[in-house]
């Protein structure tokens, strides 16, 4: 080939790539800033998206106006009222068609009761209360305002919603458990098997109470947690466990960043304790003990 | 000019064409049924036009999954005077319940695999 | 140059077919994984990471190794590494290779991995990760293959290559630096939350991959007519030895900051693989073993004698490479999962599944590395 043909053709290449990516990145520039300028807009899914990338900035100011889903969660009644937190789990994992795998190694759990010393594990477990570790301690995820697992996913599939809820996009989730690695709280499972095996017979192995045909279950592959309901809210219900409690407001569910809401008065008259506070995630999960 | 390996080659060949063109003699062959989705009866307005829903009902459906989990956007879409849910199993399937009459006739034929049911369900699936 | 891989000696047919034999029989266990799900290896919501993932991290480290050879030759114009730096960059694609593999296998929807690519996410550093790997996989693809070709006419190499070879060699410390980064910025695992984390990975990556490198150049000399030269292994021989100092020395300082602080968190997971934690204890042996042999092996490395004597040499860079081996990848992934978030311990035993997939991973790597070397030999023995 003569110089003068190698020489287009090397310069007819570069305009190609020139030609394609130069404008698809200016879009993107742009896009970007304009995401970043538009915040309360209702834009559809792509700016949205560009909203939630940028909700780690929520966490780091000092008092936050956003949105944010928080509960309150009152151990002290949950110990009055035996069977309650129970309650609260079956409620949710029914709704939600969690199945139960009966083992330790493929557990699947959204909210679960557990004990003191292992939901506070950054407290002192030294010389405490009597009968401190019998109370029950429902557990689940935090919707943490600054969530390390949000900044973790590489495809958005977990990300941070508008009210504050930290979403599963099951649908994008690709399996890769970075979330899980980096959640301090141990709030997430993933589906290490079908959840739908059938028997024989056609009854599903896992879902011993049956299914709830109105919420999907998952696949096998994909991580799922608590998701604060979202489907309840928009019809304007309290998630499955809130309601479960019925009036014993043993938890307390609603906005912790408006200071007339439900929440802010609860949060505002108890001490209430986080769990492991020093990771800097601002949990907006509460606890009365 | 001589061909070497003549008889290699040609049959090598000729098995070649058989196999790459597998597609199209076996359906000649086996031909399917032209697939007819069960319609409803009573209803005769969808969500979109015919034409619309047949080309581009995934991307609507994409839309969707992704306007209600990941804008939180489950306004209630209307079309002609009529109100539809933003969802698979409580939107599309109250006019079209039974996926097998519906969704798996074209889809089967079409060869082109649904993982929609991994998770969904058809309503008053049995348990 | 594909057709130099096709000519050889039934040993090389031997071999290529006991790889394949390896590679189908993991085919098949990923095909009962992919229909029933992860839960056939040994992972479990506790310990969601195991030897896939432990092993896809230490073969960045290997791939990584590479720049070892490639700065002295080319930015520093070490003419001993003449020969052997073509080794070296083959071997990081090999290595590159198997990490996507581990990669894919440890996925819970493999089909949507352009997931990745289709919704880029700059805060996550998997999505960092994926960049630099393919990356770094194209840039030694392409500077190997252009360099090898040029060898092969007889010419010099064009102009072009020499900034991608520039570009390779800060762009080898940024893949184990991501890599490092997966793990040292997750608040919530404290055996991880440490900033010596990506410098022990730089080390013990300089360590393992020329470690790797060296025993592969002596089998080399005896199979093939390619001899890298006994200045070049001497002189990785060097660039080990430091490495892996600077490994153990890291190690050490781990060591210190856990129990002189007496902090819980950062004493657990060391407890636990070295001592058994709450009863505990299957990691003890391996981690044990393989710290106990690392350290055997570098200081066999300080003594000149040892290191010119071909057999003591090769014996310290199998026992270095095991014992890096264990303690990336198997020790370190699973120490982060050990105890978990609420103080638990829950322990993991890889499935036999997953041991024959992972098989067929390093069979694949051995697979594209001995096509690509019997090349780079047959070029190299023209001359």
């Amino acid at each position: 080939m003569d110089v003068k043909r190698r020489n287009f053709l090397k310069i007819a290449g570069l305009s190609a790539v020139a030609g394609l990516g130069v404008p698809s990145a200016f879009h993107h520039l742009f896009d970007d800033a304009a995401l970043a300028a538009t915040h309360g807009e209702e834009h559809g899914a792509g700016a949205a998206e560009g909203k939630k990338e940028a909700g780690g900035h929520g966490g780091h100011n000092a008092e936050s106006t956003l949105f944010q889903y928080g509960m309150v969660i009152d151990i002290k009644k949950f110990a009055e009222h035996k069977g309650l937190a129970e309650k609260c789990v079956s409620a949710c994992h029914s709704e939600h068609n969690v199945p139960d795998f009966g083992n330790p190694k493929d557990e699947i759990k959204w909210i679960w009761v557990d004990d003191y010393e292992h939901g506070f594990t950054g407290y002192s477990q030294n010389k405490t209360k009597v009968g401190l570790n019998d109370l029950p301690v429902l557990l689940t995820c935090n919707h943490c305002a600054n969530p390390p697992c949000v900044r973790a996913c590489p495809t958005k599939a977990t990300f941070k919603n508008e009210v504050g809820v930290v979403v599963m996009d099951f649908h994008r989730c690709i399996g890769c458990r970075f979330c899980m690695a980096a959640c301090p709280y141990g709030a997430r499972s993933f589906n290490w098997r079908n959840p739908r095996e059938q028997y024989a017979n056609g009854n599903y192995k896992f879902y011993k109470n049956g299914i709830n045909p109105n919420y999907p279950t998952r696949m096998r592959g994909v991580v799922e947690k608590c998701n604060f309901c979202p489907e309840r809210l928009a019809v304007g219900k309290l998630p499955a466990c809130v309601e479960a409690t019925g009036n014993t407001k043993a938890m307390v569910f609603g906005n912790i960043n408006d200071p007339k809401s439900e929440i802010a008065q609860v949060l505002n008259s108890n001490f209430t304790i986080q769990r492991n506070p020093a990771a800097g995630t601002k949990p907006s999960v509460f606890y009365i003990i | 000019m001589p061909m070497y390996d003549r008889g290699k080659v040609l049959t090598g060949l000729a098995i070649f064409v058989v196999v790459v063109t597998f597609p199209i003699w076996y359906n000649l062959v086996h031909a399917q049924h032209v697939p007819v989705p069960l319609l409803p009866k009573d209803v005769k307005q969808c969500v979109g036009k015919v034409d619309y829903m047949r080309t581009s009902h995934m991307e609507l459906l994409n839309t969707w999954r992704d306007e209600v989990v990941r804008s939180e956007n489950r306004k209630v879409i209307e079309v002609g005077g009529k109100q539809y849910v933003k969802s698979l199993q409580l939107g599309c399937m109250t006019c079209h319940p039974d996926r097998q009459k519906f969704c798996d006739e074209c889809h089967t034929y079409a060869a082109v695999n649904l993982f929609c049911w991994d998770c969904h369900f058809q309503p008053k699936e049995k348990k | 140059m594909l057709e130099k891989a096709l000519v050889g000696n039934n040993k090389y047919w031997a071999w290529i077919f006991f790889l394949l034999g390896v590679i189908s029989v993991g085919a098949l266990f990923y095909l009962y994984q992919f229909n029933y799900g992860l839960g056939a290896t040994g992972m479990s919501r506790d310990v969601s990471w195991g030897i896939y993932i432990g092993q896809f991290t230490f073969m960045v480290g290997v791939a990584a190794g590479g720049v070892m050879l490639v700065l002295p030759y080319y930015l520093h114009d070490f003419k001993a590494f003449g020969k052997i730096t073509i080794l070296g960059e083959f071997m990081a694609i090999a290595a590159v290779a198997m990490c996507i593999m581990f990669i894919t296998a440890d996925l819970g929807q493999p089909m949507r991995i352009m997931n990745v690519l289709l919704h880029p996410t700059p805060n996550s550093m998997l999505f960092w990760d994926m960049i630099v790997l393919n990356g770094y996989l194209f840039l030694n693809a392409i500077c190997g293959w252009v360099i090898l070709s040029a060898h092969n006419k007889g010419v010099h190499y064009p102009a072009w290559v020499k900034p991608l070879i520039y570009l390779s060699i800060p762009w080898a410390f940024s893949i184990h630096t991501v890599t490092a980064f997966l793990y040292c910025g997750l608040p919530g695992r404290h055996f991880w939350l440490t900033a010596i984390l990506a410098p022990r990975f730089l080390a013990s990556a300089f360590a393992a991959g020329p470690s790797l490198l060296v025993l592969i150049a002596m089998l080399l000399r005896r199979v093939t007519s390619f001899d890298a030269g006994d200045k070049a292994l001497q002189k990785l021989g060097t660039i080990i030895t430091y490495a892996a100092l600077a490994n153990f020395f890291f190690l050490g300082l781990e060591f210190f900051v856990a129990y002189y602080s007496n902090i819980p968190g950062h004493m657990h997971t060391l407890d636990y693989m070295f001592w058994g934690l709450e009863g505990h204890d299957n990691l003890v042996l391996p981690m044990r073993f393989a710290l106990v042999i690392g350290l055997i092996a570098t200081t066999m490395l300080l003594f000149p004698k040892i290191k010119q004597q071909e057999g003591t040499f090769a014996l310290s860079c199998v026992m270095l490479f095991l014992s890096l081996w264990i303690d990336k990848g198997v020790g370190m992934v699973l120490g982060g999962f050990v105890p978990n978030p609420l103080d638990r311990v829950t322990e993991y035993i890889p499935s036999v599944i997953e041991l024959g997939i992972s098989l067929a991973v390093w069979a694949s790597g051995a697979l594209i590395l001995t096509i690509l070397y019997k090349i780079a030999i047959t070029v190299e023995s023209k001359e």
